[in-house]
């Protein structure tokens, strides 16, 4: 039976939730096209892992070595290429992650097999693969199909599935020799940098008045902090806006900010990649407001208003502070 | 130093309403304006400022059709020394993996230090040509690079890679690599007006499939791993309830909306 291979992503002791997420669609595809669902784990001392594992899957191939303690593309690179070559899957599924995007490139073009990169989505059409992915900034979606070939590769974007457990497989643990040997690297890793500590802690304000590309210029931050005041909240924003340097990095929300679940998220001139929804569509409520009818926000917000924000947002912060004069 | 930008032309779709063209296959671009695309600014503002640091040479390369020759025209005009643009009509389609493969094509045989690009390109978003290239040639590579330090005399640089959730790493790589460059690692300068003059008497060099030595079989969507077949809207999970009216009654509206939540 063929395989169908997941890349166990874990980082400092955690497996990462993008593991289970592949686990789940890569047990329905096995399902489907009746084929074991694999989990790669390379490592260091990760029996702990490996036991998790077992339970979803058919198999759990594990390599274990001080040189994969820690993420390398490098050496990952050597270890999965030469697990590929030994058991031919299918199908390997990568995260698209800082970890993935990282390997999965250099791994597709050594052995030369076809990769599709961040798909949100992907079946089996007879033996030839289909992906769904987002074009400009998820503005779009297409349907893509992959050259025919004995082996693919994927990269799954991060919560492009739910992490839902299947029923109890009590997979076999298998345990492969690191095929590492010598001094091979062109890359070590010196530490981890923490985020730095800010002001405040925004994943734990109750309203978040959120700003993006769409307000212009650093000196129209007034405006939306007023908002902000009058809801008792804190501002937030999404990358472009810490990028240019305009609010600090604690403030930004998202992948590579914080994940947040307000009682109200308000997303002003925000147009709502995967990137920036990521770290704010648990919210209770979500209110966007953008020019753009057809902004991906509108696809998570609850309420949006489609207008030019220098008008609706001054409106609105007098409304609510009218309405707080005469409640005193 | 010598350095190597790969930089591609972009719509610049941020704020504009997409609709998709007749083809089904791509969007209409009428009405948008063409431009570099946002990760590569970041990459050829890193370029210069590390050129300007510690001397040596920057070198565009561009792949593209008609007109591409415009963000060519742009790096030059900010600082760059020399620039290359790949155009074929068999480019045409090309994914990623053509693409890097067109790249190295033109890259193998010059001489690099560093090999800078954006994380990905807005428009199809693969995040994955700087790091098929570095394969192609035989080069470590890093991704999502957000600081660049060069550790003199040890052909070494000390990178930081930006994770999730704010965490970053640092690694060192060995030279020449490439670097793909995220948004954020710097203020990509604006181009001045002695730049454009000076930049209108440099040439920019044009090469083509045959001259670049390949075969019509390894670029374009017949070189390609993957292929576009539709493309459409994406659905809608949660539809959200428009408020319309006039400015006030707009305003009212989410007030009140607010209020029954107990949020104001």
């Amino acid at each position: 039976m063929r395989g169908i291979f997941v890349l166990a992503e874990h980082r400092r002791g955690e497996l990462r939730d993008i593991t289970l997420e592949m686990l789940s669609k890569g047990r329905e595809l096995a399902k489907k096209i009746d084929a074991e669902l694999v989990a790669v784990l390379l490592g260091h001392d990760t029996e702990n892992f490996a036991k998790e594992l077992s339970t979803q899957v058919g198999k759990v191939l594990v390599v274990n070595d001080i040189r994969l303690k820690d993420f390398n593309a490098e050496v990952y690179q050597r270890v999965l290429s030469s697990l590929i070559m030994k058991y031919k899957p299918l199908l390997t599924l990568i995260g698209h992650t800082s970890f993935g995007v990282d390997l999965a490139p250099a791994l597709a073009v050594e052995l030369v097999i076809p990769l599709a990169t961040d798909c949100i989505d992907l079946g089996f059409e007879d033996r030839r693969l289909f992906v769904t992915r987002q074009m400009y900034g998820g503005k779009v979606n297409v349907h893509v199909s992959l050259h025919e070939a004995e082996s693919y590769l994927v990269t799954v974007r991060q919560a492009a599935f739910k992490a839902e457990k299947g029923e109890p497989l009590g997979g076999e643990i298998i345990r492969v020799e690191s095929p590492l040997s010598g001094n091979l690297e062109t890359k070590r890793l010196i530490e981890y940098v923490e985020p730095p500590v800010g002001e405040v802690d925004i994943t734990k304000a109750e309203v978040i008045v959120s700003v993006g590309r769409g307000i212009k210029d650093e000196k129209n931050l007034p405006l939306f902090k007023e908002l902000a005041q009058a809801l008792k909240g804190e501002i937030g924003c999404s990358r472009p806006i810490v990028d240019k340097g305009w609010l600090p990095k604690d403030r930004q929300v998202g992948f590579s900010g914080k994940t947040v679940k307000p009682k109200v998220y308000i997303a002003i001139g925000i147009s709502g990649a995967f990137q920036h929804t990521f770290g704010m569509k648990n919210s209770e409520l979500i209110v966007a407001i953008n020019k753009d009818q057809k902004a991906p926000i509108f696809r998570v917000a609850d309420y949006g208003i489609v207008g030019d924000l220098f008008k609706v947002i001054p409106a609105l912060t007098d409304k609510i502070n009218e309405l707080k004069q005469s409640a005193s | 130093m010598n350095i190597i930008v790969c930089v591609k032309q972009v719509p610049d779709t941020v704020e504009a309403e997409l609709s998709i063209n007749e083809s089904e296959r791509n969007i209409k671009t009428e009405g948008l304006v063409f431009d570099i695309n946002e990760w590569d600014d970041y990459a050829l503002e890193e370029a210069l400022l590390l050129k300007e640091r510690v001397g040596g040479s920057v070198t565009a390369v561009t792949l593209g059709s008609e007109g591409a020759d415009a963000v060519l025209r742009k790096c030059l005009a900010k600082g760059a020394d020399r620039a290359i643009w790949l155009r074929d009509d068999l480019f045409e389609g090309s994914d990623a993996y053509a693409t890097a493969k067109i790249l190295h094509s033109a890259i193998k045989d010059l001489t690099f230090d560093l090999i800078l690009t954006g994380v990905q390109a807005n428009d199809d978003g693969h995040t994955a040509v700087g790091v098929m290239l570095a394969e192609l040639l035989g080069v470590p590579h890093a991704t999502m690079v957000k600081k660049i330090e060069m550790i003199p005399g040890e052909g070494i640089a000390r990178v930081s890679r930006e994770l999730e959730g704010g965490l970053e790493e640092i690694v060192e790589v060995k030279l020449p690599v490439v670097l793909t460059i995220q948004t954020g690692i710097n203020e990509p300068r604006y181009v001045s007006i002695m730049g454009i003059r000076r930049a209108r008497d440099k040439p920019i060099d044009i090469l083509s499939l045959k001259e670049l030595g390949l075969r019509g079989e390894e670029v374009g969507e017949a070189g390609s791993w993957i292929k576009v077949e539709r493309m459409f809207m994406p659905p809608t999970e949660k539809e959200a309830v428009i408020l319309s009216g006039s400015l006030d009654e707009m305003a009212s509206n989410l007030v009140e909306i607010l209020k029954a939540r107990g949020l104001v």
